[in-house]
Order: structure tokens, then sequence, then C-alpha cells
């Protein structure tokens, strides 16, 4: 199910725990998802000089949080900013499908910490910092996957060309589920 | 290493002697049930002995019995082949809120020619109670079902109860028994159900075999038409091998039951207090007392439940976070939810059922090496760092 990447990081977690005077904070998910993700980040000089995680959640999403402390590391802001959810499922040997979306949130929280940052930078100096909100929402889908069969679905294609199954996205979470379902595989939210 | 399977809800292992009476039937006895030469005759005698083996575990006669390939495709049967059979009554169906999905998503399937359902809720154990039945049939009901014993949190329904109720109000009453029949007594004289699911590979036999009882005179409609097998109720070349270690696993399941049980009950709370013993924030799940002799299930909080898996599949310990025929979807379980547990909690869903061969000092090595695991996937969890800081927070 895992590549041994993927275990390893699971059994032995980089960056684990807290930083109580934290520069930046950024949370993703919550446990209806199963999955909730909070990092904490140090900077200086425009770098990462620490970054520490707690996750809630399956294997695949403890990996990916530790994958993405370990490549974010020293980093600079920007630098840090360029790595995508995607990018950690690749260094990680890769993901299942299934969890390629709902696990793989550790970029997005990485981001999230450094906004986090930014924000309260800005908030110290009155002056508007930057220009990186453009970067942050850069990182698009193209192609999901059918939640039922896993087929690929090309982007707003809502009948799965396998197993013929009629999907709409969850308002609340935006996430691809059964039409005829009442509420949202993912997030719990009713559906119609 | 130390091994430890303790997943009996999703598959036991073939007891050697349905095995061994399979065998034959892939390759000397090879014959198709319905040839009316001696090598297909040897095949159908084999299929009515099996018959015979399930109708005496159950008590009931022999052509109530229909096989079919497994226990999803014997709710199916019941629900959808009831429903329709019946539907001149009404087009009304009433199930629990805790069944298995291929329950559910046949009503769903039901509803979209014209059905309507009900769902009972249960309580916080799990439990249907009878009263709630009776308030949900209306005079369009067709068809009640209810589970006999829930595979997820391992509660036994007060079946023959709920089976009074839909005799008076003259409804069918279909009941889900794959976790129950083989593993605790089932009569369909005393518990007086209509139609009864169960699945050979909860109590040690193969995988593909399965069957549904339906009582005679009771009319059902087939879902897949054919020839004329199983009384032209279900066609298809019977599967005969898997149906003779069907038989066997029957037959020996009666046999062994009593003594079987008394042991697994013993394990069974020391394994439910051992656990609850050993680490907080703990739910069990289910029933205290009405539950499956083999079966331990809990909420740990804090945690979710894949993580517990893998670690504990990595010290040779095979056990499950819910039903297997779910455990991809990634949602948390609809039965936890239906028994009032919140989203976060239900996550970190723990199912242990004991094989027939499990040992004391298996469950003494999983209490030994569970409680680090918890403490692991804490220690990482933004969850129980909130939770550590809120009961700071009240003491301060």
């Amino acid at each position: 199910m895992y590549t041994d990447k993927v275990m390893d990081h699971f059994l032995n977690p980089r960056n684990v725990g807290t930083i109580p005077d934290a520069d930046g904070i950024g949370e993703v998910g919550n446990p209806v998802c199963g999955d909730m993700m909070t990092f904490y980040i140090k900077v200086k000089d425009g770098r990462l000089i620490d970054i520490k995680f707690q996750t809630f959640g399956c294997g695949a999403a403890i990996a990916v949080s530790s994958m993405v402390s370990e490549m974010a590391k020293g980093k600079t802001l920007e630098e840090a900013m360029k790595i995508t959810n995607e990018l950690v499922a690749q260094e990680l040997g890769g993901l299942p499908k299934n969890k390629m979306h709902c696990s793989n949130l550790g970029a997005d929280a990485l981001h999230k910490a450094i906004e986090n940052y930014k924000k309260k930078q800005e908030e110290q100096s009155k002056s508007s910092l930057g220009d990186d909100e453009e970067e942050s929402k850069k990182e698009g889908r193209t192609w999901s996957h059918c939640p039922y069969c896993d087929a690929p679905l090309p982007e707003n294609v809502m009948l799965c060309s396998r197993c013929q199954i009629r999907l709409i996205r969850c308002e609340h979470c935006g996430e691809l589920v059964r039409e005829d379902e009442e509420t949202c595989s993912h997030c719990g939210a009713a559906l119609h | 290493m130390f091994g430890f399977y303790a997943d009996r809800q999703a598959a036991t292992s073939v007891k050697a002697e349905a095995l061994e009476a399979m065998l034959p039937f892939f390759r000397e006895n090879f014959g198709n049930a319905q040839s009316l030469h001696s090598i297909g005759q040897k095949a159908s005698e084999a299929l009515e002995k099996a018959r015979e083996q399930v109708a005496s575990l159950l008590d009931s006669q022999p052509e109530e019995i229909i096989f079919v390939a497994s226990g999803s495709e014997a709710n199916n049967l019941a629900i959808k082949g009831l429903a329709l059979a019946n539907q001149a009554k009404g087009k009304h169906l009433v199930i629990s809120a805790i069944e298995h999905v291929s329950i559910l998503k046949s009503v769903k399937f039901l509803e979209k020619l014209g059905f309507r359902s009900t769902i009972v809720p249960v309580d916080e154990y799990g439990r249907v109670h009878p009263d709630r039945v009776a308030e949900a049939i209306t005079s369009e009901t067709v068809l009640v079902s209810v589970m006999m014993a829930n595979n997820e949190v391992g509660t036994i329904q007060p079946i023959a109860e709920i089976s009074r109720v839909c005799k008076e109000k003259g409804v069918l009453f279909h009941s889900d028994g794959v976790a129950a029949v083989g593993n605790i007594p089932v009569n369909v004289k005393t518990s007086g159900v209509d139609a009864l699911s169960l699945a050979a590979d909860q109590f040690g036999g193969p995988k593909g075999a399965a069957a549904l009882y339906v009582k005679k005179g009771v009319k059902l409609t087939p879902l897949i038409d054919g020839g004329n097998q199983e009384g032209s109720r279900r066609g298809g070349t019977e599967n005969v091998p898997a149906i003779v270690g069907l038989g066997v696993a029957a037959q020996l399941s009666a046999q062994e039951m009593k003594e079987r049980n008394q042991k697994l009950v013993v394990l069974r709370d020391k394994l439910i207090q051992g656990l609850l013993a050993r680490i907080d924030e703990v739910i069990l799940t289910g029933h205290p007392v009405e539950r499956l002799p083999y079966h331990a299930s809990f909420c740990i909080k804090f945690v979710e439940g894949e993580s517990m898996l893998l670690s504990l599949d990595l010290k040779g310990i095979q056990v499950a976070s819910g039903s297997a025929c779910t455990s991809k979807s990634l949602r948390a379980s609809h039965v936890l939810l239906a028994m009032g547990i919140d989203q976060a909690t239900a996550q970190g869903s723990l199912v242990i059922s004991l094989l027939d061969e499990a040992k004391e000092e298996e469950v003494d090595y999983f209490l030994d090496n569970f409680p680090p695991i918890v403490q692991r996937l804490r220690q990482m969890s933004p969850l129980y760092t909130k939770h550590l800081q809120e009961k700071k927070d009240v003491y301060r």
C-alpha cells in the first residue's frame, strides 16, 4: 500500500512537535476528514531555520508532514512556497490515489504558516510586504481521480468513464463525491 | 516475529476439515451439479449434503436454504428479492441505522424504483429498540430488516422481540446474520425470522460461499435469472467446492460453539478490561454484555485508525478500524455516528475480533504492545495537545 519511504517517515517522523514562540502557525484539515496538520515555523533572514509539526491522521498524512518539514527546513520563504503537494508525494515515491487529496496537505499547511508569518510582519511594520499571494494560488489541479474506481478524471468532467458513476463537487470541502450520496464522504456536509 | 491475527470479521482461516472436504470437488468430482450423468450427480449429492448441514445449524428445512456467493449477495437478494416479490402489499421498508452497506445500498436502489424507507435509530450501545421498529411500521410496510449482530461494534440485537413486533403487524422480517451465524446460537424457529443471511468466511468456511434462508411459503424474486439452480431462485452454476466447505464449517461450528465461546468470552473480557485499564481517553464501543463472544471494539481518542493499524501490523498484529468493506472510504463509520459518537472520535475506531484459535499470550502480547503505539501517535497529534491544554486550563 505505501512505499518504503512513506513507511520510514511514518515510523520515524522528522521534526515532530510544537514551537511555543513560533513566528508563524498554519493549520489545515479537520477531524471530519480524518486528517489535521499544524505547522510551526521559525524564520531568520528570510529563511526557515526551524519547522515543527503535529498531525492527526493516517500513515500518509504523518509521512507527508514529515517529508514537507524536511524539504523546507533551511530554505528561503520563496523556495518553500514553491514546494507543492505533488512534489511532496513524488519525493515520497508516490502515494495511493485515494490519499492524494485528503492526506496530501502538508505543503498547504506549511504555506499557511508562512502566510501567517508574513501577515504578522505586515501588521508589525504596517507596510505591505509582497506579491506572494499569487504564487500560493498557482498550484492548480488539472486532473483528479474518481473517488470510487480511481480512474483518472479530466477537470470538470463529472461522469466517470470507467465506472459510470455521476459525481458532484461538495460545496463545503470541494472534493468529488457520488451524486446520489446524501452527505459528503470527505467532510460529512449535507450535499443536496 | 510473534503474530496475532484478530480480524475475524474480515476473514477466518478455512478449517482443515472443510478444506479437505472441498479438494475432491476441484479435480476428481469436478462435475456440474445440474448434469444428469454420474459425475454431475456426485456434485449434486455434495450440494444437497451441504444444504442439510446448513439447515441443521439453523434448525430450518434444507429447501429453505439458497446458496449464494457472498454475504452481500445474500443481503441484496433478501432486500430486493423480498421487496419486489411482495410489493403488492406496499412499497415501504424499515431498516436500522447500523446495517451493512449491502443493505443500505439495496434500499437506495429500491428507492429509485419508487420504494420509501424509514431508518430506525439505535441507542448509544448500538441496540435497536423493538418499540422504535413498531413505530416505524406503516400499513404500506412490506419488509423490516435488522442485523442480528453488528460487525463493527459487536452488539447483538433483540431479534426475537423485533421479530414478534413484525409478526403482530404482519410484516416480513429479514435479519443479516453474517456476523452471528456460526458464531453464536441462531435458530430460525425461536428467532422467528422470515429470511436470514449468512456467510461461510465468518466461521471457518471459504470465501465465495454464503446462503440466504427464506422461510417456506415466502415469495422471493430472483436477482440472477438463469437455470433451475437453487429452486430457480438463484441462477448460475453452483460453486460446489466452496459450498461443500460451507457445509462442513457449519457442522463443525455447531459442534464446537459452546466450548469455543466459553474460551473466547474470557479472552475478550481480558482484552477489554486490560485495554481500558492501560490507556486513558478510550471508549468501549457497542454493548458491554450483549456482544459477540469474539468481539472487542473501541474508539481511541485523538488518534486516527489507520495509523494504529499500520503500527500494529509492524508488530505482527492484524486488526481493523471498522468494517473491511468500507476500509478505503476514509469516512467515519456510519455505525459509530449513529451511536452518537462524534466524527473525530469515530476516526479512532479499533476493532479486534478473535479467531477460534486465539490464545491468552496473544492477548497479553497485544496489551503490552498497543499502549506505546497510542502514546507515540498521541504525542504527534494536535488534538491531543489541545486536549492537554484544555485540561490544564480547567485545573488552573
